[in-house]
């Protein structure tokens, strides 16, 4: 016979002692998550305007880099610079390992959303400031950008949702994230229900709001497009 | 070159045990993207329909998919179930269930997206010439649907595959769980053996992913319309 489970019976005292430890986890998670998703959007604009300049040699480069860091998973990537790189005498924190993979997997999907940006600004803008005389860097800072950046803004929103989510596989790098803490007290104390719901409010708390703020932005930035009209 | 860690690779099988490894995880992602695109499609058409409450029920579940982070569900799945339904699921079963429900919601917003993408004047002319509904539907909406779902859904079928790399953290001996083993066995007489099994899952990973991106950007300019 199976028994049944009273699914109301939560330890209350369990969550309030513990709830602490899950906050710290959430600070740690949102601090790298924000170094990692500003320094992915830095590599992913720097190669998006490497590969709207088409530099020679260095475009290349940089296609190498997305292809291989879109097509492998993060966690193998942290398990190579965590484990594997030390073996060549690269020894690199847990948190410079999680920030350096972030920020690997996070820049080529960047760069992808801001070309994707870059692609829709049309001809007719770049060419009217040129012969408006503006140099290149100036058509690039004060034309292509800023009509870019707004165009790929829910691509951006997307990604950024996508990094914070991804951070969830930093325990493997010994990172105390929110996975780690969970997996530490159903270890411990074999508070399985509560662990698991306190696990689930946190990223519901940490990233509905990010979710929500998103939607609205995109939906206000839906009316800045110039120069395509019918935006729809 | 006998400290050369790459010969570790060439011990006994263990080059084909890392391919036995991440087949294990491809089955899965196999499994699940079936799954996902069969239920995914339901999803979509269900999600286009009128029913206010259907589609709320909807977005909770698409918001729900697209906040958690799969390894949350897995846990989830894995640790909830065997305490709450007395079920003793396997690793792998609670993956393919967690990967399923997730590949049906992003298949769902996928097929929902190309279903709505196709102009009106598309199946009104369809009706104006006299066709029937199922006609419409059959001769005008499939056709365009899919040349739109082609792209995206191959592009999902790799993240599935990547996604499911996720599984060796609830136990399932997969790619990097052999890995550990290969890089244990040879601990002292190949001690840079890490580096060289990761750098080899990093690029196995990569030799499976990489067709589907170049499948799935020829395929995007290819069904341009």
């Amino acid at each position: 016979m199976r028994k049944v489970r009273d699914f109301s019976l939560m330890d209350l005292e369990f969550i309030l002692e513990f709830s602490p430890m899950y906050l710290e986890a959430a600070m740690l998670t949102i601090r790298i998550a924000l170094i990692g998703i500003v320094a992915s959007f830095i590599t992913g604009l720097f190669c998006s305007i490497v590969k709207y300049l088409k530099i020679p040699v260095l475009v290349q480069f940089i296609n190498l880099y997305i292809e291989l860091s879109r097509n492998t998973p993060l966690l193998i990537q942290l398990f190579f610079l965590y484990f594997g790189l030390p073996k060549i005498g690269i020894l690199l924190s847990s948190e410079s390992c999680a920030i350096i993979g972030l920020t690997f997997l996070g820049g080529s999907y960047m760069a992808e959303a801001l070309r994707t940006g870059i692609d829709q600004v049309t001809k007719i803008q770049t060419e009217s400031a040129f012969s408006l005389g503006m140099k290149k860097s100036q058509v690039i800072r004060y034309i292509i950008l800023p009509q870019a950046f707004t165009t790929s803004i829910p691509a951006l929103c997307a990604n950024m949702i996508f990094l914070i989510k991804e951070t969830s596989v930093f325990s493997v790098v010994a990172l105390a994230d929110l996975m780690y803490v969970a997996k530490d007290l159903i270890g411990i104390y074999y508070k399985t229900d509560e662990a698991l719901l306190m696990l689930v409010l946190s990223y519901l708390l940490l990233l509905l709001p990010i979710s929500v703020i998103c939607s609205m932005v995109e939906r206000r930035m839906r009316y800045a497009g110039f120069g395509n009209t019918g935006t729809v | 070159m006998q400290d050369l860690g790459i010969q570790v690779l060439f011990r006994g099988t263990n080059f084909l045990r890392l391919w036995q490894g991440l087949w294990v995880s491809l089955q899965i992602a196999a499994i699940s993207m079936l799954f996902s695109v069969i239920l995914g499609i339901f999803l979509g058409m269900i999600m286009t329909g009128k029913n206010r409450i259907v589609r709320l029920l909807c977005r909770i579940y698409l918001e729900t998919v697209r906040i958690m982070p799969q390894l949350v569900l897995l846990f989830l799945v894995y640790f909830g179930t065997a305490k709450h339904f007395g079920l003793d699921l396997s690793s792998e079963v609670s993956a393919v269930i967690v990967f399923t429900f997730w590949g049906t919601a992003e298949m769902g917003d996928l097929v929902r997206s190309a279903f709505l993408s196709i102009p009106s004047h598309q199946y009104e002319s369809g009706y104006a010439l006299g066709l029937q509904k199922w006609q419409v539907f059959f001769h005008i909406m499939i056709p365009q649907t899919v040349r739109r779902l082609l792209p995206s859904s191959v592009n999902l079928l790799s993240r599935m595959i990547k996604t499911t790399s996720l599984v060796v953290l609830i136990g399932v001996v997969e790619v990097v769980k052999v890995g550990k083993q290969i890089i244990d066995a040879a601990r002292y007489d190949v001690p840079t053996s890490a580096l060289w099994v990761y750098g080899t899952i990093f690029f196995m990973y990569f030799l499976i992913c990489f067709p589907f991106s170049i499948a799935s950007s020829y395929l995007e300019k290819r069904l341009k319309d």
